[in-house]
């Protein structure tokens, strides 16, 4: 059950953090977004509510874009983000 | 995937479904609809156990703003040094500022049920042990309560570490006595306790018996001499002794964490004072969530000082255990015939207690310590007033997570739970030293004009800072060992 960061296609990656508590997941989105490249979009993968919180700031602060929030159902997030 | 429209955030969970109409919302109700029968059956039985539900029913309410606002004073340091995020400290400021004013008006009202800590250089070491813990748990002592809530099962390990470890701690003799100073040892021999509490052994007693109460503790307004009780609260307490540090450390986040990337996005090179004030609200008004959490527990916090107070007065009593013993309940009461009560939002010495109770009840003697003994007792838990308002917040927090479809069964792995169960302990351990957690020994000391809270505060925000960097050196040692994040 480890954290699973994975490139699926051109310029777009997934991140699963699911099962993980503060601060893991925003640890995580913050080292994978390190890793890609400007443009390249992030879909991640979380199920620790006040980790998304954080997240939202840490893009707004940093310049990244939240394209997409949706549900993946029983409590589970997919957010896409892509680098600014 | 590959939506490369910079369109607007879309939540498809609210598009899709109300908050009603699924299995979630009903489960939230049937937990609603058991606490109110239970409430009402207790109620049947005695109605003084009225002033037991007080707290269960704020504890509901605050686990309902703490989940709504993922409200966790943990990431308030964490994520500032971690992910330089001031979302949560901003929230906590915001909280502060607030309650100061709701717990002035009832100290005003004469319910005010706070009494100042003794001041001491235990409160900021206390608070960096806790500090350092809460990096590795996930949440503080609240915050571990409500995402117990959320079905989180290693959060739920916290609160057992919490729980376990500060019972441990207080009772600790053998080994641990040679720790003692020698001025500890003779001061609390002189003190003159019964002999049952064998107050000369163990290290807690000691130093509880020998050094704290030998110190002092004393509000803002009382150091300031104020007499008028209205400029005392109003004046003393609230704005010299928790809004002006409030907005001194609101201004330090903004101009360290929010101002360059505020004037960044706005496209501002030459910001004018208008600008800046605009960037000081976009920065308290970033989570909304978070502020109106704020706001509510700063008020909720108050009310329930003064609902407590208010029935202190109607009862005739200083503390519940006096209400339990005319109820014909005195089992688990302290030799003085108290119980721990505080009548406000306070976490840790309830958890100590069930962990104390339980002990108890295999036979292990728990009454020999300063802690259980002498001060708070060891209530069955179903009594255990400020128990309950740790159950409420998190059966509130499951109510609004389940309403909310954010509520999931989270296993730990073997990683994230030995990291709850260590960082649980230390938790436990600094809150015992520095006399509270987050909750108990800052939030509700500050907001009451007493200054330690500050100190452990700054303690808190230390040991946060060294916890994030062994926890950064923790994940990348993973990292580089695991290969996770190799592409």
């Amino acid at each position: 059950m480890a954290v699973k960061f994975a490139k699926t296609g051109d310029g777009t990656y997934t991140l699963d953090v699911t099962n993980y508590v503060c601060p893991h997941p925003q640890v995580y989105t913050k080292k994978a977004l390190e890793k890609m490249a400007s443009g390249d979009v992030l879909t991640l993968l979380f199920d620790n509510p006040s980790s998304g919180e954080s997240i939202i700031s840490m893009c707004e602060s940093a310049g990244n874009v939240l394209l997409d929030k949706s549900e993946e159902g029983g409590g589970t997030f997919r957010w896409d983000i892509r680098k600014g | 995937m590959g939506k490369q429209s910079e369109a607007a955030v879309i939540d498809s969970t609210a598009v899709t479904d109300s908050w009603l109409g699924h299995k979630g919302a009903l489960y939230a109700m049937i937990i609603l609809g058991l606490v109110s029968i239970v409430s009402m059956l207790t109620l049947s039985l005695d109605l003084r156990f009225i002033y037991m539900l007080v707290y269960l029913w704020f504890g509901l309410v605050y686990g309902v703003f703490l989940q709504y606002g993922r409200f966790c004073m943990a990431s308030a340091v964490r994520d500032l040094f971690a992910v330089k995020v001031p979302r949560m400290a901003v929230g906590v400021m915001i909280a502060t500022a607030l309650f100061s004013l709701t717990a002035a008006a009832v100290t005003v009202g004469g319910f005010s049920t706070f009494y100042p800590h003794p001041w001491g250089w235990h409160v900021i070491i206390g608070g960096a042990i806790f500090g350092f813990g809460i990096i590795f748990t996930g949440g503080c002592a609240s915050g571990s309560l409500y995402k117990s809530g959320e079905g989180n099962v290693g959060s739920m390990l916290v609160v057992l570490a919490i729980s376990v470890s500060q019972a441990a701690f207080v009772m600790a003799g053998g080994l641990m006595n040679r720790l003692v100073p020698s001025s500890w040892t003779a001061s609390a021999a002189a003190k003159g306790m019964p002999e049952e509490l064998t107050v000369t052994n163990g290290w807690f007693d000691q130093f509880m018996a020998g050094y704290i109460w030998d110190l002092k503790g004393i509000t803002m307004a009382q150091w300031l001499g104020f007499e008028n009780p209205v400029i005392g609260a109003f004046v003393g307490n609230a704005l010299l002794g928790a809004i002006l540090p409030t907005i001194a450390i609101l201004l330090v986040l903004y101009l360290f964490f929010f101002r360059k990337a505020y004037l960044r996005r706005a496209k501002i090179a030459h910001p004018t004072s208008g600008d800046e004030l605009r960037g000081l609200w976009a920065m308290l008004t970033s989570s909304k969530n978070t502020a109106l959490a704020g706001l509510g527990l700063g008020i909720f916090a108050g009310l329930q000082m003064w609902a407590t107070g208010a029935l202190r007065e109607h009862y005739q009593i200083f503390n519940f255990g006096e209400l339990l013993e005319k109820m014909g309940y005195t089992n688990g009461l302290s030799i003085q015939g108290t119980v721990f009560d505080p009548g406000y939002w306070y976490i840790t010495t309830q958890e100590a207690q069930w962990a104390g109770w339980a002990l108890d009840q295999v036979g292990v003697n728990t009454m020999d310590t300063v802690f259980f003994g002498l001060e708070n007792g060891i209530p069955n838990p179903l009594l255990n007033a400020p128990g309950l308002m740790s159950i409420g917040i998190i059966l509130g927090a499951a109510v609004i997570a389940l309403m909310r479809r954010e509520f999931k069964w989270k296993l730990p792995n073997l990683e994230t739970a030995v990291l709850a169960i260590v960082g649980g302990c230390l938790m436990g351990i600094g809150a015992r030293i520095g006399m509270g957690c987050n909750v108990g020994a800052f939030f509700a000391a500050v907001t009451n004009g007493d200054m330690t809270g500050w100190a452990f505060l700054l303690g808190m925000t230390a040991g946060a800072f060294v916890g994030v960097k062994l926890f950064n050196w923790w994940i990348e040692w993973k990292l580089a060992r695991e290969g996770d994040f190799a592409l």
